[in-house]
């Protein structure tokens, strides 16, 4: 009944993640907090993080959306979370070149969990879903490096 | 399916006219119908947001530019005639098709919102006021909210709103709470975008006449589906679009009465709409054209009456008829899927071709995804009614909409493809 590209898209990993998303709550100490929705479908992503120094100590997401959108932000916690404000920009571009159809981009082990939505990239319509998560990540790096005292 | 006298206008002859159509023949009609996609043949379901185009109003469309594109009404040349013959040709079908005594009272507009932004504008400015009221319903597309909106904040008057049942009907008990010598405006669709609600706007007009307020009509899916005999109804504006009734885009509608478009002023400042142009001021050239600044879409005024000549010829009892059988069989079979919720009237009398539902936790856009995948086009998110969506304490629903062109077996591959959502989200 499904076709292969359906099969692609609707990986396991990406639907347990929709189901079971990591890092939903509200983050009580976040030093920098950015609400995105896309108007056309309503998804809906809150993004907070602490940022300690050059790092994300900490990361979390509450919204709604699709499958793909709450996938890609719960994955994207997951893995952010520790990481270097560089590092983080790293992985956002990374990810946005494998939404974009880069195929090195969708094998890079830096992307962890993330390469599950490589066959998003095969549906042009659904591509801003998955990007809405690292929309918000780098409105919140920026936001992030502007209240920085130093 | 709305074919009640009180709710639709003219009457529904029924089912002996149902025999004579041959949805098979009415496909074939459309060229759009007949491809591939994503390796499956194109089963369109997504009549509401855009209906498919007929060859018939295709061919229309290549003639007025092949044969007779001139510009209307100013010149003296013979390509000028023909062009502004068909144009105003089409603008007796459009008044025809509505029921309105005269073309001179049909306004081409962009379509059913810049419609209803005309009548905010040139009538609300000028006649609403800090204080009065404007009363809108939860159930309204966006394009009937957001231009009231806008004349609230410029005017100080205030909405007021019909609330939904758990059905998404319009809660009319409350209606003479709302309706009040304040209320200069009723805003209302004729048929819910969303659900396919069909309201009794006959019956809200008659109740806001009581209080002198003006009733408009978003009709943008009410002149779709059934006749509409807007005399017949009451109302006092008609805003409608062209492509949703098998025209092209671009080009709709607004029906006012008489009196009242002649005494407001004008939308658009600009050619075609003037009588004497001076230094500081300038009269206005008579109905309908002081509406009409600026070359219209004469192409897409052409198609739109050739889209109303293709319906009239199938004619509207025999599509009515044929849309509610593949209503109760599309409900039947929706609702027998498994962890599905339909929203909207349980009655086909209340509801239009459009079946607005969830399916367990598959979010609506994975639902539109994967039946893409599989041929079906529907629609999927808020359907530019988030004040329904919020009624209803959901984000968005999935969306099949049916037209003239659509078969039972459009629905079987609908619900193949729902078991396919099941499969995967289930």
């Amino acid at each position: 009944m499904e076709t292969p590209q359906l099969n692609s898209l609707y990986q396991q990993l990406i639907l347990e993640h929709y189901r079971k998303p990591r890092n939903k709550a509200e983050l009580e100490d976040k030093t920098v907090e950015v609400h995105l929705n896309n108007p056309v479908c309503g998804d809906e992503i809150r993004l907070q993080l602490r940022i300690e120094d050059d790092h994300i100590a900490d990361v979390k997401f509450t919204g709604q959306g699709c499958s793909i959108s709450q996938a890609a932000v719960s994955m994207m916690t997951s893995l952010l979370k520790g990481k270097q404000l560089d590092e983080a920009q790293g992985v956002a571009q990374r990810f946005t070149e494998m939404m974009h159809g880069d195929e090195a981009a969708a094998k890079d082990k830096s992307l962890g969990d993330l390469r599950a939505l490589a066959g998003v990239s095969k549906f042009p319509v659904r591509i801003k879903c998955a990007l809405l998560g690292f929309e918000a990540l780098q409105k919140a790096l920026k936001q992030g490096h502007a209240g920085d005292p130093r | 399916m709305a074919i009640s006298t009180s709710t639709l206008g003219r009457d529904a002859q029924g089912a002996s006219m149902a025999k004579a159509f041959d949805p098979a023949r009415i496909r074939a009609q459309f060229p759009a119908l007949h491809q591939e996609v994503n390796g499956k043949p194109l089963i369109y379901l997504d009549s509401a947001a855009t209906s498919q185009k007929p060859q018939a109003v295709l061919d229309a469309l290549d003639h007025y530019y092949e044969h007779d594109n001139a510009n209307v009404h100013r010149g003296i040349h013979e390509l000028s005639r023909r062009s502004t013959e068909a144009f105003e040709g089409a603008r007796g079908k459009v008044a025809g098709w509505i029921g309105a005594d005269d073309p001179a009272e049909v306004i081409w507009t962009r379509g059913t919102t810049e419609a209803l932004n005309l009548v905010a504008s040139a009538w609300g400015l000028d006649n609403v006021h800090e204080g009065d009221e404007i009363v809108l319903s939860v159930l309204e597309h966006h394009s009937n909210i957001v231009p009231w909106q806008l004349l609230a904040q410029r005017t100080g008057a205030r909405l007021r709103y019909i609330e939904l049942d758990d059905q998404g009907r319009l809660i009319l008990d409350d209606l003479p709470k709302l309706l009040t010598e304040r209320t200069k405006i009723v805003a209302i669709s004729h048929v819910s975008n969303a659900l396919g609600t069909v309201n009794p706007v006959k019956d809200i007009a008659t109740a806001a006449h009581e209080v002198d307020a003006l009733v408009v009509v978003d009709g943008a899916q009410g002149a779709v589906h059934a006749d509409v005999d807007v005399r017949e109804l009451g109302v006092d504006f008609y805003a409608l679009s062209g492509h949703k009734m098998c025209g092209p885009t671009g080009c709709g509608a607004l029906w006012g009465r008489r009196d009242l478009l002649e005494a407001m002023s004008p939308y658009q400042g600009g050619g075609e709409m003037i009588h004497v142009v001076g230094r500081d001021e300038s009269t206005w050239a008579e109905l309908p054209h002081k509406f009409e600044a600026g070359t219209p879409n004469i192409a897409g005024a052409i198609g739109f009456g050739a889209a109303v000549d293709y319906l009239s010829d199938i004619g509207m009892d025999a599509i009515q008829a044929h849309e509610r059988q593949l209503m109760e069989y599309a409900l039947e079979q929706i609702r027998a899927v498994d962890a599905v919720r339909v929203y909207g009237p349980d009655s086909l009398d209340e509801h239009s071709a459009v079946v607005s539902f969830t399916l367990g936790d598959a979010h609506p856009h994975d639902i539109s995804t994967i039946l893409d995948a599989e041929g079906v086009a529907i629609r999927a998110g808020h359907h530019c009614a988030q004040l329904v969506m919020k009624h209803f304490g959901i984000a968005a629903t999935a969306r099949a909409s049916f037209y003239l062109y659509n078969t039972k077996d459009d629905v079987d591959r609908l619900i193949a493809g729902l078991s396919t959502v099941g499969g995967i989200f289930g």
